[in-house]
């Protein structure tokens, strides 16, 4: 296993941050760690980075206690904390240099010059990092996180605030990188998730309530849902009337979404309702049941 | 703890506070040497560097602090604190390199003034009739208490976010540490307490130790406070993990 967390509690004052939390993770994994805001994503990670200490239970990175093997823990992981932190008075190669510096690695340059072509800085190279775009910043973050070749790479919210040319040249990086190392990463685009994740973690109040892959996940929740748009206006309680008709959401104008249980063809009830009611259906859509609304039903409850 | 020291000092010389700091102790240290009539050597009549040793540690009481006021303040107000612990060192490893940054800067601004020391020397009748055993005693202790303001205002960085705060409590401890004790044993004490006092205070060492006699126990009182407020540094960024 190459991240194991067993247990793992995090108590500020009297509030549980995060609460028995317990996963494996193989290597070479892509797992993607989602939760509403203050749910306790960021809380677990500084854990594993050892940055803060657990209240109780046990992480291991590579067979590394956290809390006892710390300097070898940091060694072995890359870290991009959430609000990509950095010394904008640096130049980029000079802060590079300076990463690599707490590592033993055998050719500096040679590995700076690297990562500045692997994260694609390369016109930026020269540049104070204070005068970056948040979009470079962010490859400069995880240049510095990714510097010495580390087994695990701890991501936390690394696309946040891109724009989508940007989240796109990133996912990719990500998603290249990931094939050599065991990577956990924090988002709240679910699409990120679908894209780049094999495995889902979710967390809702510092309690773990899912951990899956994406596509058992999809399965999971029963619900399927068929967006329909009739040619007049229609009552909303004779929708809901239906038989195994869940949910029904109206879109705007005469377009809605219906939600029935897993069983119930619901595009043969409406197309045989609107025919009931003399309407015309001008489209009928079935939805993937994406991972959002999964994360929507599983953080909802309390 | 080389790579936080040698970015420290890359960030003093990008930055203007380590040419200011150099300049303006040259400066002052200089003009109350050999400008100002009140003071000047010239006029004094007797060849000593006095002025420079009484003047030294009042200037580093405002400068020392302005210069170690960023070190932990700044990286936790950008969060980049974060980064730093995260990465294979210990926080004492982290402590020192800053530290060390912070003397080496104090060692750059006493350096030039060797050249009052030369200087000295010529003019002294007969040539090179100075005190050289005082004169170096009291360099230690200005190097010494250079290095017990700057493990001072490295505490007052980690205490706070806001570079001012830490300038001010800076300003104060050393202050304090310096000059206080030895104003507080005039109080109606003992004198037992008064002999305590004083002792607690560094004014009473550095001047033992620029009549050029170095006394274990003054390098003793040095070192032991200087780990005092490195200790104190460590359980404050520590602090994080209660």
């Amino acid at each position: 296993m190459s991240v194991k967390v067993q247990d793992l509690t995090k108590i500020y004052g009297i509030q549980k941050a995060i609460d028995h939390i317990s996963f494996d993770i193989a290597e070479g994994a892509i797992v993607g760690l989602l939760g509403p805001n203050g749910a306790g994503k960021s809380t677990t990670m500084k854990i594993l980075t050892g940055f803060i200490p657990q209240s109780s239970g046990n992480a291991w990175v590579h067979g590394h206690d956290v809390g006892v093997d710390s300097l070898e823990v940091r060694r072995l992981t890359g870290y991009l904390p959430e609000s990509n932190p950095l010394y904008t008075d640096m130049y980029v190669k000079e802060y590079l240099h300076y990463v690599a510096g707490f590592y033993k690695i055998a050719r500096t340059e040679a590995r700076v010059k690297e990562m500045i072509d692997i994260t694609g800085l390369g016109i930026e190279q020269h540049k104070k990092i204070g005068q970056l775009s948040k979009g470079y910043r962010q490859r400069v973050g995880l240049a510095q996180a990714m510097i010495h070749d580390p087994k695990v790479l701890i991501l936390d919210e690394p696309t946040s605030g891109l724009d989508p040319n940007q989240l796109v040249d990133i996912r990719k990086l990500i998603t290249e990188i990931g094939k050599q190392k065991t990577i956990i990463l924090s988002t709240h685009i679910m699409q990120e998730v679908e894209a780049m994740c094999e495995r889902v973690i979710i967390i809702n109040r510092g309690k773990m309530v899912a951990n899956d892959s994406v596509a058992q996940l999809q399965k999971k929740t029963g619900a399927a849902s068929v967006q329909v748009e009739f040619s007049a206006s229609v009552e909303i309680g004779l929708l809901k009337k239906l038989p195994g008709i869940v949910e029904v959401r109206n879109e705007g104008g005469n377009r809605w979404v219906v939600s029935g249980t897993a069983k119930t063809d619901i595009r043969k009830l409406l197309f045989d309702f609107a025919v009931q009611k003399q309407l015309t259906v001008l489209s009928l859509n079935q939805r993937e049941n994406s991972l959002e609304e999964v994360f929507r039903e599983l953080t909802r409850k309390k | 703890m080389f790579t936080v020291f040698k970015r420290e000092i890359s960030s003093f010389l990008s930055s203007l506070i380590a040419y200011i700091v150099i300049v303006v102790f040259l400066l002052v240290t200089g003009l109350f040497m050999w400008v100002f009539p009140d003071y000047s050597l010239l006029d004094y009549g007797y060849a000593s560097l006095d002025q420079l040793f009484i003047i030294g540690p009042w200037l580093f009481m405002f400068l020392i602090p302005a210069i170690t006021m960023r070190f932990f303040s700044e990286e936790k107000r950008t969060g980049t604190i974060e980064l730093l612990f995260t990465k294979p060192v210990t926080d004492l490893q982290i402590i020192l390199g800053k530290f060390l940054a912070g003397f080496a800067l104090v060692l750059f601004a006493v350096l030039p003034t060797i050249l009052y020391a030369i200087t000295l020397w010529y003019l002294a009748d007969p040539v090179g009739n100075i005190d050289t055993g005082g004169i170096l005693g009291s360099y230690i202790g200005l190097l010494l208490l250079g290095a017990v303001f700057v493990s001072i205002g490295i505490f007052a960085s980690a205490i706070t976010e806001n570079q001012i705060v830490a300038f001010i409590v800076g300003l104060f401890l050393c202050f304090f540490m310096y000059s206080a004790f030895e104003s507080l044993k005039l109080l109606n004490f003992p004198v037992k307490t008064q002999l305590i006092l004083e002792q607690l205070g560094i004014s009473s060492h550095f001047y033992a130790m620029s009549k050029g006699v170095l006394d274990t126990r003054d390098l003793v009182y040095f070192g032991s406070v200087i780990s005092l407020f490195v200790m104190l540094t460590k359980t404050v960024l520590e602090s994080r993990k209660w």
